[in-house]
């Protein structure tokens, strides 16, 4: 997995690239919280280059959302493929997470 | 890319068996190589792209973390036999066995939705057919898909 991390006004966009797994989960989640120490509230994920999930990767995303909202955040996904969505139906992590299927759709809804 | 190959049904299989060393960072490869068995049998891209992606990651998962208590000398085997109508999946560790029934939580109840952990049984079996675990000289977890057009 690589990811970029970039600035879109006030909204920080991550994009994943390749699987989102166990042996991976850990460095999104540390870059993520490196920038809500900085003082960053607003995250989005792009997974328009993802490839698979698994539970580990899953919970990373759900750790992640409750320690943005602690902090008076907020985390979005945006650009679930098909399969993707599936695992978060199956899961109802849909039910968690707002999910938009673009990234356009959800900045504009921050 | 290939074109899935054209076999005449129920006389070809292919099986393979891998041996990895007890480290995550070759579940992606492992995962690579059968997903890659099963498109050569036109295995939709539902089944190639999550549900055996995704239960295979689980399993060896389990099998490296806490089958081999995440011990990097220890290894864990992967069989793999697939035909045209189903896929065979074993993963087997050198621990001994967990009650898979007793580990089997629902995440998806409001009172673990929250929970970062306890998902991975909960999506192999959702994803695959069968589910079966057993001992023979170490823990095996083996899972079947059937494919589905």
């Amino acid at each position: 997995m690589s990811f970029a991390i970039k600035k879109q006004g006030e909204i920080v966009v991550v994009d994943v690239e390749g699987q989102l797994i166990v042996g991976n989960r850990q460095e999104l989640k540390q870059r993520v919280l490196d920038e809500l120490e900085k003082g960053e509230r607003r995250f989005l994920i792009d997974f328009s280059q993802t490839g698979y999930i698994d539970s580990s990767g899953l919970g990373v995303l759900v750790s992640l959302s409750k320690k943005i909202r602690e902090q008076g955040g907020e985390l979005r996904l945006a650009n679930l493929n098909d399969d993707l969505k599936t695992l978060f139906e199956l899961t109802k992590l849909d039910t968690l997470f707002q999910i938009s299927d673009t990234k356009e759709r959800a900045l504009e809804t921050f | 890319m290939s074109s899935p190959l054209s076999f005449a049904p129920g006389r070809v299989h292919i099986a393979l068996e891998l041996e990895i060393p007890s480290d995550v960072r070759y579940i992606e490869r492992v995962v690579e190589i059968v997903a890659r068995q099963c498109a050569q049998f036109a295995y939709p891209q539902r089944q190639t792209c999550l549900n055996i992606p995704v239960a295979l990651s689980e399993a060896l998962s389990n099998a490296i973390l806490r089958g081999n208590g995440d011990r990097s000398d220890k290894y864990v085997q992967v069989k793999v036999d697939v035909t045209q109508d189903r896929l065979i999946l074993e993963v087997l560790d050198e621990g001994l066995g967990f009650n898979f029934e007793e580990c089997l939580q629902d995440p998806t109840e409001p009172d673990n939705i929250e929970r970062e952990d306890g998902r991975g049984l909960f999506l192999m079996t959702r994803l695959m057919d069968r589910i079966e675990r057993f001992s023979n000289h170490g823990n095996v977890i083996r899972m079947t898909l059937r494919r589905h057009d």
